[in-house]
């Protein structure tokens, strides 16, 4: 799949915007606080209705403005699809595909698939496990959109399950007869969401191993596997869904003293090690950043896998990496149906990735 | 910001549910320009909703007796008690006419969140229902009609539950699934999903 045409008005730092594209690779190419980030962060927003950037939307917005909106079409085994998003500061957003409205935003979610490798990804190997379990949920929703909604069906009863389990412990007089069927509710969710993040982790591992060994030839082997609060996990969702409701059971009085939930995927890891020792605090900042880029190229490869062809984007990677990895991670990108690439300086880039050039500069982006 | 009482109407009008700033404000004009008779019967109608309507004995639906108008009708089978959220969902079944049982409102589903557990519903009174037999009549189907969402799931749970110690009692939930006249394709995952685990053979 390709982005065929972005269109973008009061957002981020852009009033209006607009770019034609082509298969291949696009460059973008402007000086640092120019905005072209925002630009490949549209893109990112019309796969995922996120950014790579901020957790909340209002940031998306202009300055001053009261509304953002995104405008793609997307172009899909020669099958058109023009997605339109409208983004406003704390109001539901409205979406609209082929110019008809859509009952939910998320409705968009599976039209464009993007593989996005930023700066920021350097959390994924050296940041919080909130920031892996967000990478792996994501990806999760790339492959199969319906997990948006077990995500938010299990956050929901989480929030609830948590509230419940705050009051037990400051009233002490609180109803506990309910707390069972919380349990039930969150064991199943998180049965549903554990089983696809086990199933993801694995399909993915092989090529995460084998993007590490690419870009960085000279490193050791590295790994990734699923860590969960509860231990070893067996595969089937029932079986998993018992096994919650065992640890639920076991660390009741734990969880009412305490006051908060200590069970579910919530809780969750994804183990990331380089030879023997985890990466990180380990590994190196040269190793940390492969890592991340692996990561990354494991989940494009992986949807490669599955029959569909993601548009990488590579936002101001290139001036991180070394000589070698360059190399590598252009022979990776030069295989792309699309690769979006940001930078701030256009040697950066390497000579295999040389096509359509846009210069980002004061507000206006030109075709070079 | 409006002086005096019309900023003061403007801000009580924003309290109320589905009432942001600019349509409080456009109540409030309107309201300015209304003939005093029309205010007049305004007033009267608030103030009869507090004083005027009491919830019913039986099933906590609002009404105008100590019994609402359903609870009375000597037509409705006693057998049978649908459970509901809010008085406004026993007027969506009332409107499918296909419901010949009576009801029973709850006032809300179970939300830890909010501060809602079961002694904040009406399941206590919902339990000394079933167990009692009226006019020789004993309950003998439930049917859950609370919400398809997080906390209405967790109700009917929590119900069932409840429930399962009474013999000779069926419980059951509504059906979820398609809505009627829609196209398949524009069905969400989540609502297809369970259209098609809840399939039934023709």
């Amino acid at each position: 799949m390709h982005v065929r045409h972005l269109q973008v008005s009061d957002f981020r730092s852009w009033e209006l915007a607009d770019l034609a594209f082509e298969p291949g690779v696009s460059v973008l190419v402007g000086r640092n606080g120019q905005g072209k980030t925002n630009l490949v962060e549209a893109i990112g927003y019309v796969a995922t209705l996120g950014s790579h950037r901020v957790a909340t939307d209002a940031p998306l917005i202009r300055h001053g403005a009261q509304r953002a909106v995104v405008r793609a079409v997307v172009v899909n085994d020669d099958r058109e699809l023009l997605v339109e998003l409208e983004i406003t500061a704390g109001k539901a957003n409205r979406a609209r595909i082929n110019r008809g409205p859509v009952p939910r935003p998320r409705d968009v979610l599976g039209i464009l698939r993007t593989v996005l490798f930023a700066p920021e990804d350097l959390s994924l190997v050296r940041g919080d496990p909130s920031d892996r379990r967000r990478f792996l949920d994501e990806m999760l929703v790339l492959r199969a959109p319906r997990f948006a909604g077990v995500r938010s069906d299990y956050d929901r009863v989480l929030k609830q399950r948590s509230a419940l389990l705050k009051t037990v412990k400051h009233s002490r007089s609180a109803d506990l007869s309910t707390l069972d069927v919380w349990d039930g509710h969150l064991a199943k969710h998180g049965a549903e969401l554990l089983a696809a993040r086990m199933k993801l982790v694995r399909d993915m591992a092989g090529h995460v191993t084998s993007a590490y060994a690419e870009v960085a030839p000279e490193s050791r082997p590295a790994l990734i596997s699923y860590r969960s609060s509860v231990g070893e996990l067996p595969e089937d969702r029932e079986s998993i869904e018992d096994l919650l409701l065992a640890e639920l059971d076991r660390v009741r009085r734990q969880e009412i003293e305490r006051g908060v939930c200590l069970v579910g995927p919530h809780r969750d890891d994804l183990d990331l090690t380089l030879g023997e020792l985890p990466a990180k605090g380990y590994a190196s900042h040269g190793e940390s950043w492969s890592f991340a880029l692996a990561l990354r190229l494991g989940g494009y490869e992986l949807m490669r896998v599955d029959g569909i062809e993601p548009v990488l984007v590579l936002d101001d990677v290139f001036a991180e990496l070394d000589r070698g990895r360059r190399q590598q991670l252009a022979k990776v990108a030069a295989a792309a149906e699309q690769v979006l690439i940001t930078a701030a300086v256009a040697e950066d880039v390497p000579d295999e990735l040389s096509g359509a050039r846009f210069e980002v500069n004061g507000g206006e982006v030109r075709r070079v | 910001m409006y002086e005096g009482p019309v900023q003061d109407l403007i801000d009580e009008l924003g309290r109320l549910p589905g009432v942001g700033p600019k349509s409080a404000q456009r109540i409030a004009f309107h309201l300015l320009a209304t003939e005093p008779a029309d205010i007049e019967r305004l007033q009267h109608a608030l103030q009869k909703v507090k004083e005027g309507v009491v919830f019913c004995d039986v099933c906590g639906n609002v009404s105008a007796e100590t019994r609402c108008r359903i609870c009375r009708d000597p037509k409705r089978d006693l057998s049978l008690v649908c459970v509901v959220e809010e008085p406004k969902d026993v007027q969506a079944i009332e409107r499918t006419r296909e419901f010949k049982g009576r009801y029973h409102v709850l006032g809300g589903a179970l939300d830890p969140l909010s501060g809602v557990g079961p002694d904040q519903l009406r399941i206590r009174q919902l339990l000394n229902r079933i167990g009692t037999t009226t006019d020789g009549v004993d309950i003998s189907e439930v049917i859950i009609a609370t919400d398809p969402n997080t906390e209405g799931e967790a109700t009917a749970t929590y119900l069932v539950r409840m429930l399962r110690d009474f013999p000779g009692l069926t419980v059951t939930r509504l059906a979820s699934g398609l809505p009627m006249g829609g196209d398949l394709e524009f069905a969400d995952e989540l609502t297809l999903g369970r259209a098609l685990s809840g399939r039934r053979s023709m």
